[in-house]
């Protein structure tokens, strides 16, 4: 555990000011350095310019401090995070929420592969849309519930392995009669649930899901979680709500349990 | 379906001795033994014995032995009764063959064909007793060079974390959940009390255990069950396991049966629920992707500790552990053939991977070519079963050694093999709080803290026979080292010399 900064006044003082950093030519790990002691210092409000590429954003800080990033972060956006916000204009790379633990990821973009890999709390908004694996084994604990939220597409093995959390595909970018992009959708999912919006087929559901219609309760989440994604990106909320959702779960709660003998 | 696997085991009970106290009824957790009140008269069933041998220990008048069921099938050295019975079983399931701990078949034990030197006339032998002997060994990152300050004579050049142990002997990674928290605090406590490490493995630490810390190896494996932020500071060392000897290349399921309340605080996952480790970790395709999580965890810990990389020893160990220094790891583990497990798929744990010692010898030959070995520090783990195993390890370039079998051995288990159904007699590998209870911390931890302190006593006694006083000096030091019985490739990639030359 840290120790907090003992002048609370000063650190209060600091809380409400942004600070402002250039990223250009900052490696990665002076980068997250420099954040590391703004952080412990008490600052609260962070700029970041030009960031191209730098890693781990966001890891070990904490704290709910607020970045926001003008470029493109590295790999592992916010990699074990445990309660910063992340603010990025931009795109996401891969890694992204990798076994987060809480905080909020928000991208105004794309992101890229896996996801929020193992993610055990916290909430990520993507704009767009998403690489391989999105939400794959993200799993839930008690009051912790990783939740995603992506407003366009995504690719294969999404929600694969998932054990706990809620996956929200909205398929905004998606055509009149278009499918979304996503196979084996839920593969090995044995936890959690998935709400997609627009059109999939069979055949790209992973064996292990079944499909079910929203009941109020399923109607109360999707409303507080596309609530947050619209006014995160100036979508209308009832808007999105207007369209069929479809609800997967895991069909079994252990889909390998029969696979032994003993 | 009736079965036609018949016992392994006889179970003779003497009826002369038998005094009818119900201990051995009681103490099987195979359902064994039990009492028939119609006939006054204690029975088994011994179809249902594993051989474990726990009623033969607590019987208080010795009225039992086990004894294997000979099973004289007509002779056929191809077809031997294991090979039926495993056909047999899968006949009658249609499953996966699971079993428990490591490789038990008859590959070649390489340390039973080396042996070690002794110093006689031209240079004299220590003797431990008397004179100071030094087993103190440092894992982590090493320097290429240093740099001092010649004004103060103080360092210059910034060392990388590095962690003291006190003997190079630490204890394996189990899992909590696979084995129960008495046998984690048991291990933490003796790792405490010897200045050694001991391992959560993938299923994260009790918190009852966090005082330990300091001692603690955490290890971040592809399930991430348990890893958040205090895990990882309260840690001495973070170990990512990419495989494991027992099951190279395969993922794990922990049952839901064994996921109780607690296993579920630690795991962070619901009660109830298949823990599901899978079998590549998601975020590593190549060894790049690898540098990027060592580093990820070295950020999240403010580079404030090592950080291990595990693999399974297979035929490109070499090369890969070439890729893990370069991709930042601070101590290199290789687990060997003979690595043990709670659970695996027999036909992988009895097919895949190799001898440890071999693993060994081209990994350090390899970090040394390449001269990168100063980078990392070598762990292996595998089968190690006394201090003349740790001896030649160390001679053959290990910096230290995990066990995991023989520490269970010091708890009482007799390797019966049945780690896997949760019902484990000495109630170390499973989750049932009436089992739980057979192994008490206060015990287990002195019992491994004997052992430690047994096998470092013998391992100044190996040094000074040798004439040598530290450790260091004989890490890598194969002219330590002389083979028997063994053909000139294996002496070639052992590194060492026929017995005699």
């Amino acid at each position: 555990m840290k120790e907090k900064t003992p002048n609370v006044i000063a650190s209060k003082a600091k809380q409400s000011q942004v600070v402002t950093i250039d990223a250009s030519g900052i490696f990665y790990r002076d980068l997250n350095a420099k954040l590391r002691q703004l952080v412990l210092n008490g600052t609260r409000k962070i700029a970041l310019h030009n960031v191209y590429g730098q890693r781990y954003i966001g890891t070990d800080l904490d704290e709910p401090a607020e970045i926001e990033i003008f470029g493109t972060p590295g790999n592992d956006l916010g990699a074990f995070m445990n309660g910063p916000k992340i603010i990025v204009r931009g795109n996401a790379q891969d890694g992204c929420g990798n076994t987060m633990n809480d905080g909020e990821i928000v991208i105004h973009g794309h992101a890229g592969d896996i996801l929020g890999l193992s993610a055990r709390g916290g909430k990520i908004f993507i704009r767009n849309d998403v690489g391989y694996r999105a939400g794959i084994h993200m799993k839930e604990y008690q009051d912790r519930n990783p939740m995603i939220v992506i407003g366009g597409t995504a690719q294969d093995f999404f929600g694969e392995y998932m054990a706990g959390g809620i996956l929200v595909l909205l398929g905004l970018n998606l055509k009149e009669g278009e499918y979304h992009k996503a196979n084996f959708i839920g593969t090995g999912m044995h936890g959690g649930v998935i709400y997609m919006r627009g059109n999939v087929q069979d055949f790209q559901l992973g064996k292990e899901v079944g499909v079910a219609e929203l009941e109020e309760k399923d109607d109360s989440i999707l409303k507080e979680l596309v609530g947050e994604f619209a006014s995160h990106f100036g979508h209308d909320t009832q808007e999105i709500l207007k369209h069929k959702f479809t609800k997967l779960f895991p069909l079994y709660l252990r889909p390998y349990g029969r696979l032994y003998a003993y | 379906m009736k079965t036609y696997l018949p016992s392994k085991f006889i179970v003779e009970r003497d009826l002369e001795q038998c005094i009818k106290c119900e201990v051995c009824v009681n103490q099987c957790t195979f359902d064994v033994n039990y009492y028939d009140a119609e006939d006054d008269e204690v029975r088994s069933r011994e179809e249902n014995c594993v051989g474990c041998h726990r009623c033969t220990v607590f019987c208080p008048t010795n009225a039992l032995t086990i004894r294997r069921n000979p099973l004289d099938y007509r002779e056929n050295y191809n077809w031997r009764p294991e090979v039926i019975e495993d056909i047999i079983k899968q006949a009658e399931t249609g499953g996966v063959l699971l079993t428990g701990m490591g490789n038990d078949k008859s590959y070649p034990i390489y340390w039973d064909h080396l042996l070690l030197n002794a110093s006689q006339v031209t240079n004299p032998s220590i003797d431990p007793l008397r004179e100071p002997m030094e087993l103190t060994t440092y894992l982590g990152h090493k320097p290429d060079g240093v740099d001092f300050d010649h004004n103060s004579h103080s360092l210059k050049t910034q060392l990388a974390p590095q962690v003291k142990l006190e003997i190079p002997v630490m204890f394996s990674a189990m899992s909590y959940g696979a084995v129960s928290l008495n046998v984690h605090e048991s291990l933490a406590r003796a790792a405490t009390e010897m200045g050694t490490l001991w391992n959560t493995g993938e299923g994260g630490l009790h918190p009852k255990l966090y005082k330990y810390g300091n001692n603690t190896i955490v290890q971040v494996a592809s399930g991430r069950f348990g890893v958040h932020p205090e895990y990882l500071d309260i840690a001495r060392v973070v170990e990512i396991k990419i495989g494991q000897g027992a099951k190279p290349g395969i993922g794990g399921h922990l049952p839901g049966e064994k996921v109780s309340a607690e296993v579920s605080m630690t795991r962070m996952i619901p009660k109830g629920t298949d823990a599901l480790s899978p079998a590549p970790q998601h975020d590593i395709y190549s060894i790049e992707d690898l540098a990027q999580l060592v580093y990820a965890l070295k950020e999240a810990t403010n580079y404030t500790k090592p950080v291990a990389v595990k693999i399974a020893a297979v035929h490109n160990s070499a090369a890969i552990a070439s890729g893990m220094v370069r991709a930042g790891a601070d101590i290199v583990v290789l687990d060997g053939l003979r690595g043990s497990t709670g659970a695996t798929p027999k036909i992988i744990r009895d097919n895949v991977g190799i001898p440890i010692e071999l693993a060994l010898a081209s990994v350090d030959d390899r970090l040394r070519q390449e001269g990168i070995r100063n980078q990392a520090s070598i762990v292996i783990a595998g089968g190690i079963r006394n201090s003349g195993d740790v001896a030649k390890a160390i001679a053959l370039g290990a910096d230290a050694v995990y066990i995991g079998t023989a520490a269970l051995v010091a708890f009482g288990c007799t390797i019966c093999q049945q780690c896997h159904t949760g019902k484990c007699p000495w109630g170390i590998c499973t989750t049932d709080p009436k089992l739980t209870k057979r192994v008490n911390p206060d015990i287990g931890a002195r019992r491994l803290a004997n052992l430690l302190r047994g096998w470092s006593l013998e391992l100044k006694d190996i040094l000074g026979g040798m004439g040598i006083n530290a450790i260091e000096s004989l890490r890598g030091n194969r002219l330590q080292l002389r083979g028997v019985g063994l053909t000139d490739t294996e002496l070639e990639i052992l590194g060492v010399r026929m017995a005699g030359s």
